[in-house]
């Protein structure tokens, strides 16, 4: 095995990666951000930061904190709409070779069903449905914390796109395994998961939350054991594919979600830490398909040996 | 020219008995410029704690050589870390980060007011100030020991006045108390102050009643350091005078006093 015979790219439902690392959603952007630092070319796709129909401002500050190996956020979706992106920000990504997915975050199923509506006629890959977000007070993790609410979205944004449609789970649940079958009944293509989990931190000396919002979502690699045993719940129970992600920093931790089940993985936090860290995720995957002789990527998937 | 992303380590060295540190910095590469104001954004772990990196103030920077300074407080984990670097260690360092202290041709004269280790940015604008410019400079420290003789600048064009909170050394008191005293019959061109949000609030606010132009520097919870995550947040005027929120990163760390709520 060398690495000229090494097949890192994927097909799923339709969404073209050319490798399965991509940019998590409210991490990485519009990618603009990131492109003095490192080659966007290098990402197999890039998940926009949330888009909702009209622009947001956000929560007030303080909106992030650090937490043991880890950080809280509570950002509250500020971005500048979804007309605002297709105009102002898709230009510039599609000047890269690597697929551009749209996150979007709604209020209501109307509102969804409104912005797929919009991004199908746009020059975008795949549309995720961000039914997770925990730091706003309507829609999102409303939606998303019940089969029922999932359903419902889902169904309804169905009708209006035909673009690959990934639904982004929520881990504040107490079983991952019924959202993801409403999702996959309801019409979803492919579920990524986990977005964050609520997580709060109190200053002891003021006797008050750090974060203006007092709760917030935990990310970084506190939270990748509860990341990958739920991706591998959810890949046990639906037969569409999956998108993994939570605390990812090396090739090493990508191989594990691939192995517990996910046919791509997004890096998210660790882009703070390391904002070049996708070529050397990919490299290390490389590396390791080429110690255990694999060809094709897509011969790990959901490969883990259990007990 | 690119975005600073490594160094080596040239110096290391606590100020006296202070848990203030300066670090000199040799970047690799053919790297851009900074200008004063600007910060550079620090990875302070081989693993994942800390996560995040720690944006620190860029003292000096010397485009001949491609050096760097910085001078930080051991406060927590990741200026530990940065503590216990050796000279030949390489540094994980993003920058030039953020914008720059807006400094007129036609200025003549300026102060500048800072507070604890809020002086830094404001050292890096008086030590490149041209020499036709006059500043009164108004610094507090919270006692003697922790006045930084070393790197204060000396110029004949800048006339420094000091306070210390315990009064050990110069006014005993409040520099912005300081700084009105000295300052009701001065008209100055611009204003730059940086250092703790109440005492940034009271000159911006003493500016603005005189109408004089105030730049001030601030500081929030940061993760990305470059304009991606939206964590640092603060309030700011939009046009129609409505409360928006702009980043720290990338909008400032310098807002001028009118657009931003402190």
């Amino acid at each position: 095995m060398n690495e000229k015979n090494i097949n890192l790219s994927i097909d799923i439902q339709g969404l073209k990666l050319k490798n399965p690392v991509i940019a998590a959603s409210g991490t990485y952007g519009f990618g603009r951000e990131y492109a003095e630092y490192v080659d966007l070319n290098d990402w197999g796709g890039i998940s926009v930061k949330g888009l909702t129909l009209e622009e947001r401002i956000g929560n007030p500050p303080p909106r992030t904190v650090e937490t043991p190996s880890g950080m809280l956020n509570a950002i509250g979706l500020q971005n500048p709409g979804v007309h605002a992106f297709i105009q102002n920000e898709l230009p510039f990504l599609r000047r890269f070779d690597t697929a551009v997915i749209a996150n979007v975050a709604g209020n209501t199923a109307e509102e969804y069903a409104t912005m797929a509506r919009i991004l199908d006629k746009a020059d975008i890959d795949a549309i995720e449905l961000n039914l997770s977000c925990p730091n706003v007070k309507k829609g999102c993790m409303a939606f998303g914390s019940t089969p029922e609410g999932i359903f419902q979205v889902v169904k309804d944004v169905r009708r209006e796109t035909r673009k690959p449609l990934i639904v982004k789970l929520t881990p504040n649940v107490t079983d991952i395994t019924e959202p993801a079958i409403a999702a996959q009944e309801a019409g979803a293509d492919i579920l990524s998961l986990i977005n964050t989990l609520l997580g709060m931190v109190i200053d002891i000396h003021t006797r008050k939350p750090v974060l203006a919002n007092n709760t917030g979502g935990l990310s970084g690699p506190a939270v990748r054991p509860v990341a990958v045993r739920m991706v591998y719940q959810v890949a046990q129970a639906v037969s569409i594919p999956v998108i993994g992600m939570g605390g990812i920093t090396s090739g090493k931790d990508a191989i594990e979600f691939i192995l517990a089940g996910a046919s791509a993985v997004m890096v998210g936090t660790w882009n703070f830490a390391d904002p070049a860290c996708v070529k050397k995720i990919t490299e290390e995957i490389k590396a390791y398909m080429i110690r255990y002789d694999i060809s094709d990527l897509k011969e790990l998937v959901g490969k883990v040996e259990i007990y | 020219m690119t975005k600073w992303n490594s160094g080596i380590v040239l110096e290391n060295k606590r100020i006296r008995s202070t848990d203030i540190y300066i670090m000199k910095v040799r970047l690799k590469g053919d790297v851009d410029p900074s200008y004063p104001g600007q910060f550079v954004n620090i990875r302070c772990s081989k693993g994942t704690d800390p996560l995040l990196r720690r944006p620190i103030s860029i003292l000096r920077f010397d485009p001949a050589e491609n050096i760097f300074e910085i001078v930080y407080e051991v406060r927590g984990k990741g200026t530990q870390y940065l503590s216990l670097l050796k000279q030949g260690e390489d540094l994980d360092v993003l920058g030039p980060l953020g914008n720059r202290f807006c400094l007129k041709e036609e200025y003549e004269r300026i102060a500048v007011v800072g507070g604890g280790i809020g002086i830094f940015p404001l050292i890096h604008l008086l030590e490149s100030l041209p020499e036709k410019v006059f500043a009164d400079v108004f610094f507090g420290f919270r006692d003697s020991d922790r006045i930084l003789w070393e790197i204060l600048p000396k110029k004949d064009n800048i006339k420094l006045y000091i306070s210390t909170d315990d009064k050990s050394f110069g006014y005993g008191g409040f520099i912005t108390d300081l700084f009105k005293e000295n300052t009701s019959d001065k008209k100055y061109d611009a204003v730059y102050t940086c250092g703790p949000k109440p005492m940034m609030k009271i000159v911006a606010e003493a500016c603005m009643a005189k109408d004089i132009e105030c730049f001030v520097s601030l500081e929030e919870r940061m993760a990305c350091g470059i304009g991606a995550c939206l964590g640092c947040a603060c309030r700011v005027q939009t046009e129609n005078d409505k409360i928006g929120y702009g980043h720290v990163c990338k909008d400032g760390p310098v807002f001028n006093a009118r657009k931003v709520v402190l």
